[in-house]
């Protein structure tokens, strides 16, 4: 006869174990720490971090850190969304602030008007090939392109060679800063035509950094991308044996995660109207301390786009706040190594504390 | 012959020079429960490798569901209609119930190739199903496995098998890591799985829980099948005679 007697022993249901959003935490972390910055400001400077003290302006909040605030996260947020999902299904992605690099100095190269002030343009790649004045369209496809090619040699490398993605993606590091520099011999690239610079214009890096934020939220959580994800960062064990090409997926994350880079790097030289072969230089990891800052596990299964979103957040308050009380930049660099760290030590942390409770 | 679902006939696997398992000679009925004991190193889990297509066999036949079959790998089983419960689990701790339940047969709103929308809400109703089916009862199906005792996650494991196994359950010491009441709870599904007429093959050290669940207990000592026994006719003295090798049988006229 079967039994239905059952609720006994663990299989009864403790509510006071209820499973919280992970990303609450990091909310309430995030409002803990602009509310020390607010209480810091009023102690030492007597001014307010987050209201408006100008008379000449009628706002509540004061609106241009608070612009300040997310714009200057939302480029390396882009990047941060792609890590996200590296990370999430048990990988490290290093290279993506090289690929930046190496993307906008390669895109930009497209990008370039035929005169400047009546002169040829000094700065012109392709001068003599006459690529210059091209439509916008060609140095976005091209851009998307190098980032394509950076992050499907990443996963490639990583899926079907079985290296360790932190080998792997280090190798990309090196690689794709050295196409940055050997681009041009070092030179700088300038003057992008006009649509061109209208792609990071203004508050345009916002809107492409939340458009993307709201897209792979919904993809994580509603799509079978999404499960695939969690669920060989996981157990990668456990997908293969339940049929999910783990080979392919891999792939594809890293793929995706290159053609983020790409989206940051026009953006990034769009704004600042040139590229560098420098750019982009320890962008991932400032990526992945928003992913880690966010509850994103490095060791993979957890974490979400919303937690990365607060993440990026918490370090744009904590890079203002320091400008806002006046501390040297060189702390600020100080504070932000202590500030990766501190995130890994309490992603280890809170594993530990999972694992005990069995 | 049409009630039988597996049947091996000679099934042989070196490795190397170590013969784990030599001439196996086995036959499972539609809706019978059959336990595979013997010490360790009998060659148990071996024959179940060979069954599941976790390993290719040295020599030997299967047949499985009317068809002889060569699995060369364990998705080729499942697709066949066997599910194997491992003592790994092989669950994704961060995902929930029904997530774990759909591992990699995922249903799907719409299709988008690999970024596809996921049908959360059928899953979500079938695995209530499934689980109501299997008796088995998880108190809130979207906590991940992680946070669960390891009777939950057993439970979790089992009534996927018991949802996708469309002919055959192997289980491979299912509640070796359990608590009393949790092994008592694993036991109550197994007994709905033979009211559902699913056919089982249960490796066990625990003779109670044998006698208690089963029809047929089969004995393997060095890589032998040595006994072949209905629950009826024997008892726990004999199949320990049997597993310790104090006793055999002439497996040729215990074969039917």
């Amino acid at each position: 006869m079967a039994q239905t007697t059952f609720g006994v022993g663990g299989l009864t249901y403790d509510h006071s174990k209820r499973q919280l959003p992970q990303e609450l935490n990091v909310l309430i972390a995030l409002v803990l720490i602009v509310a020390a910055f607010e209480l810091l400001g009023r102690a030492l400077l007597g001014d307010s971090f987050l209201l408006n003290t100008r008379d000449n302006v009628d706002t509540f909040f004061n609106q241009a850190r608070l612009q300040i605030i997310i714009l200057q996260v939302s480029i390396v947020g882009i990047i941060a969304i792609g890590i996200t999902q590296v990370i999430i299904s048990g990988g490290i992605d290093l290279s993506a602030g090289s690929v930046v690099g190496a993307t906008a100095m390669i895109a930009m190269s497209f990008a370039q008007v035929a005169t400047v002030n009546g002169n040829p343009n000094p700065k012109a790649v392709f001068l003599e090939q006459g690529w210059v004045d091209l439509p916008v369209l060609v140095p976005v496809l091209v851009g998307l392109a190098c980032g394509l090619l950076a992050g499907l040699i990443n996963g490639s490398l990583i899926a079907y060679t079985k290296i360790p993605p932190f080998i792997a993606t280090l190798g990309m590091m090196v690689t794709a800063r050295g196409v940055a520099k050997w681009w041009t011999k070092g030179e700088p690239i300038s003057f992008p035509t006009e649509p061109f610079a209208g792609i990071g214009k203004g508050l345009m890096p916002v809107v492409i950094f939340l458009a993307l934020a709201i897209l792979f939220h919904l993809m994580l959580k509603f799509t079978l991308y999404g499960k695939r994800c969690y669920a060989i960062g996981s157990n990668e064990e456990a997908a293969r044996m339940s049929g999910i090409n783990v080979e392919r997926h891999k792939v594809l994350v890293y793929a995706i995660a290159g053609l983020l880079a790409a989206v940051a790097a026009l953006v990034l030289s769009s704004k600042n109207l040139t590229a560098q072969a420098g750019m982009g230089v320890m962008y991932e990891l400032d990526a992945i301390a928003m992913a880690v800052i966010g509850g994103v596990s490095l060791s993979g299964g957890r974490g979400s786009i919303v937690g990365t979103v607060l993440g990026a957040l918490i370090f744009g308050v904590i890079i203002s706040g320091f400008t806002f009380l006046k501390l040297d930049a060189y702390y600020q660099e100080m504070v932000k190594g202590a500030i990766i760290v501190g995130a890994v030590v309490l992603d280890v942390w809170r594993q530990r504390r999972r694992g005990t409770r069995g | 012959m049409s009630d039988i679902i597996l049947r091996t006939e000679g099934l042989t696997k070196h490795y190397g020079g170590v013969h784990a398992l030599v001439d196996a000679d086995f036959e499972l009925r539609q809706g019978e429960h059959v336990a595979i004991m013997g010490d360790n190193g009998a060659g148990k889990s071996t024959f179940v490798r060979q069954i599941t297509g976790v390993e290719r066999r040295t020599s030997g036949k299967v047949w499985f569901d009317g068809r002889e079959v060569d699995f060369p790998g364990p998705l080729h089983a499942r697709e066949a209609g066997i599910e194997a419960v491992f003592q790994n689990l092989a669950l994704a701790d961060d995902l929930d119930v029904p997530s774990n339940l759909f591992l990699g047969r995922e249903k799907i709103l719409f299709n988008l190739g690999p970024f596809s929308i996921l049908d959360r809400k059928a899953m979500r109703q079938a695995t209530e199903a499934a689980l109501k089916r299997t008796a088995v009862k998880i108190p809130n199906l979207g906590n991940t496995i992680r946070h669960m005792s390891g009777g939950q996650r057993q439970c979790v494991a089992i009534a996927r098998a018991a949802t996708f196994a469309s002919k055959l359950i192997i289980m491979d010491e299912p509640t070796a890591a359990l608590g009393v009441q949790e092994t008592a709870q694993v036991e109550n599904i197994v007994r709905t799985l033979k009211d559902n007429g699913e056919s089982l093959i249960l490796i066990s050290h625990n003779m109670r829980q044998v006698f208690d669940l089963v029809d047929r207990i089969i004995v393997f000592r060095r890589g032998r099948i040595v006994a072949n026994l209905r629950k009826e006719e024997t008892d726990g003295q004999d199949v320990v005679a049997y597993i310790t090798g104090a006793k055999s049988q002439n497996l040729a006229a215990a074969a039917l």
